[in-house]
């Protein structure tokens, strides 16, 4: 699903933030990346959606080399992949369903198949009720459910996610994270970069642990592992 | 790209037009604004040529014709002045009707008559490209039995570097205009922009193309073009309509006439209208540019 080799990232104030990275992600695996800010944890994640490009090595996503990949072709990279963020990134100017259907406008979706599409994965997020809100009239933790809505309504088979619960409280944190869970279910890969120890060793996962640049540590049902 | 997705765009293109409502409205107005003085411009500047055209047309040489040539020698005159370089038409007038034109400008008081008539025959000659009016003069001056050229020197030189200014001038001001035009539309759909630049880069986090974000954003500044170069159009249309049937009696008969309204009015009106399109696409295209690198 996800392979990354010798992935070295350089940004051009020099400041290294892979150092080769060599790690493999299974489909359908729930995976933590932890560690400390400012380790390389963001760079991780940002590099399996392109946002950033790794200087060298290989980085597979769904069978596509993100190293190689041309910029034209981001765009059809990125609807095989549901981004999930800590700050929503919903767009102000749509209501809920708007913003949800967005991400099958794009794809060029037929109007049917994506009135029934948005209904389901609102109904799934438990949002169905609110479908003509806007986003400025929902609680952070109706927003993220909008967005990781927005991330699964295309059925991708990996959600990446940039600390989700990040600007939630804890109890809002808990059930965005069943969500993910559900998700998960489903057989949908997910990456989640996360600070919340809580969570991390509560619901156990694969843990991978990034600081300098490099895995320290990487372990199947492994525990957050710092003080927080 | 499928025609629902085409039909999205422009659902879109509407719908941030009406949510924007200030921001079309001061983006169509600085279109207005440009496009008024750009038509009135046009106006003045495709009329001045028309005038430049007329007159220069209608500068003929005199060319008159020894006393002492008899029908023979004004024959052979006519044969040499058509084969100078340059020439584009002969008109022979004998002195006779030299004479009746003088009559009929001044009137029969001045005491002049056929038994004493002392005008001469007379070649009236254009040249092919009027700008070669002097050079032509000065080669059929020196033809046998040329008493004279007269084609007004002076004037003449004057009237064309005069005409030659005023339509470089003219260009470089419309030019000049067009190019801040640009700027100012650019600069306010940018500023619509950077407060939209956030939603660009979530489209493009979603996996947008930038074709699809781009789409609307044009056809936005598209119909920015098509409001701006309504007030223009109309204002333009009205202003020239009563010039022209206020100026046109004082002009019959004149030398020169101003540009008829059919095929004027809908030129300048089609030059406004595609002008404000193309300001409000290249501004839509230019300021979405930046924000595409996500």
């Amino acid at each position: 699903m996800i392979s990354m080799k010798n992935v070295y990232k350089k940004y051009p104030n020099g400041i290294v933030a892979a150092n080769g990275i060599n790690v493999e992600i299974k489909q359908g695996e729930f995976v933590y990346v932890v560690g400390p800010s400012g380790a390389g944890k963001s760079t991780f994640i940002k590099m399996m959606y392109r946002e950033e490009r790794p200087t060298s090595g290989d980085l597979i996503v769904n069978g596509i080399n993100m190293a190689k990949l041309q910029s034209k072709r981001v765009p059809y990279l990125r609807r095989q992949i549901g981004v999930v963020f800590q700050d929503f990134k919903l767009l102000p100017r749509l209501n809920v369903y708007e913003n949800v259907a967005f991400a099958l406008e794009v794809i060029e979706e037929t109007p049917k198949v994506i009135r029934k599409r948005v209904m389901e994965v609102l109904d799934l997020v438990g949002l169905k009720h609110k479908a003509r809100m806007f986003p400025t009239e929902l609680s952070g933790g109706e927003q993220q459910r909008v967005s990781i809505a927005r991330s699964i309504v295309n059925v991708p088979k990996v959600v990446i996610a940039d600390e989700p619960t990040g600007n939630l409280d804890p109890e809002t944190s808990w059930d965005i994270m069943n969500l993910f869970e559900e998700i998960n279910r489903r057989g949908t890969t997910i990456v989640m970069a996360t600070h919340n120890k809580e969570i991390v060793n509560t619901m156990r996962h694969r843990v991978i642990a990034v600081e300098g640049g490099l895995i320290v540590r990487d372990e199947h049902g492994g525990e957050y592992g710092y003080e927080s | 790209m499928k025609a629902r997705t085409l039909s999205r765009h422009f659902r879109e293109s509407f719908k941030s037009l009406a949510r924007n409502s200030w921001m079309t409205f001061a983006s169509a107005s600085a279109v207005t604004v440009t496009l008024l003085l750009v038509g009135v411009f046009v106006m003045i500047m495709m009329n001045l040529n028309k005038v430049a055209d007329d007159l220069e047309k209608d500068v003929e040489i005199k060319v008159l014709v020894e006393l002492t040539a008899d029908e023979a020698m004004i024959a052979q005159l006519d044969e040499k002045i058509n084969a100078v370089e340059g020439v584009g038409s002969v008109v022979y007038s004998t002195k006779e009707a030299e004479l009746e034109d003088l009559i009929k400008d001044f009137g029969k008081n001045m005491g002049l008559s056929e038994q004493n008539n002392p005008l001469r025959a007379a070649f009236y000659v254009k040249a092919t490209d009027p700008l070669d009016t002097e050079a032509v003069a000065k080669k059929i001056n020196r033809i046998e039995n040329v008493y004279s050229v007269e084609y007004g020197e002076m004037q003449i030189k004057k009237l064309f570097s005069f005409l030659d200014l005023s339509r470089n001038v003219g260009l470089g001001l419309i030019l000049a205009l067009l190019f801040t035009a640009m700027f100012l539309i650019s600069n306010t759909i940018r500023i619509t922009i950077v407060a939209r630049g956030r939603e660009i880069e979530i489209m493009k986090l979603v996996g947008a193309t930038n074709w699809f974000v781009r789409i609307p954003f044009i056809l936005e500044g598209m119909w920015i073009g098509i409001l701006g170069a309504i007030l223009p159009m109309t204002l333009v249309s009205v202003l020239y309509y009563n010039l022209f049937n206020a100026a046109q009696p004082y002009l019959k008969g004149e030398m020169f006439e101003l540009l008829p309204l059919t095929p004027f009015l809908y030129q300048v009106n089609g030059l406004i209208l595609v002008m404000g399109i193309f300001i409000g696409v290249w501004g839509s295209f230019m300021s979405v540019r930046k924000f595409l690198r996500v």
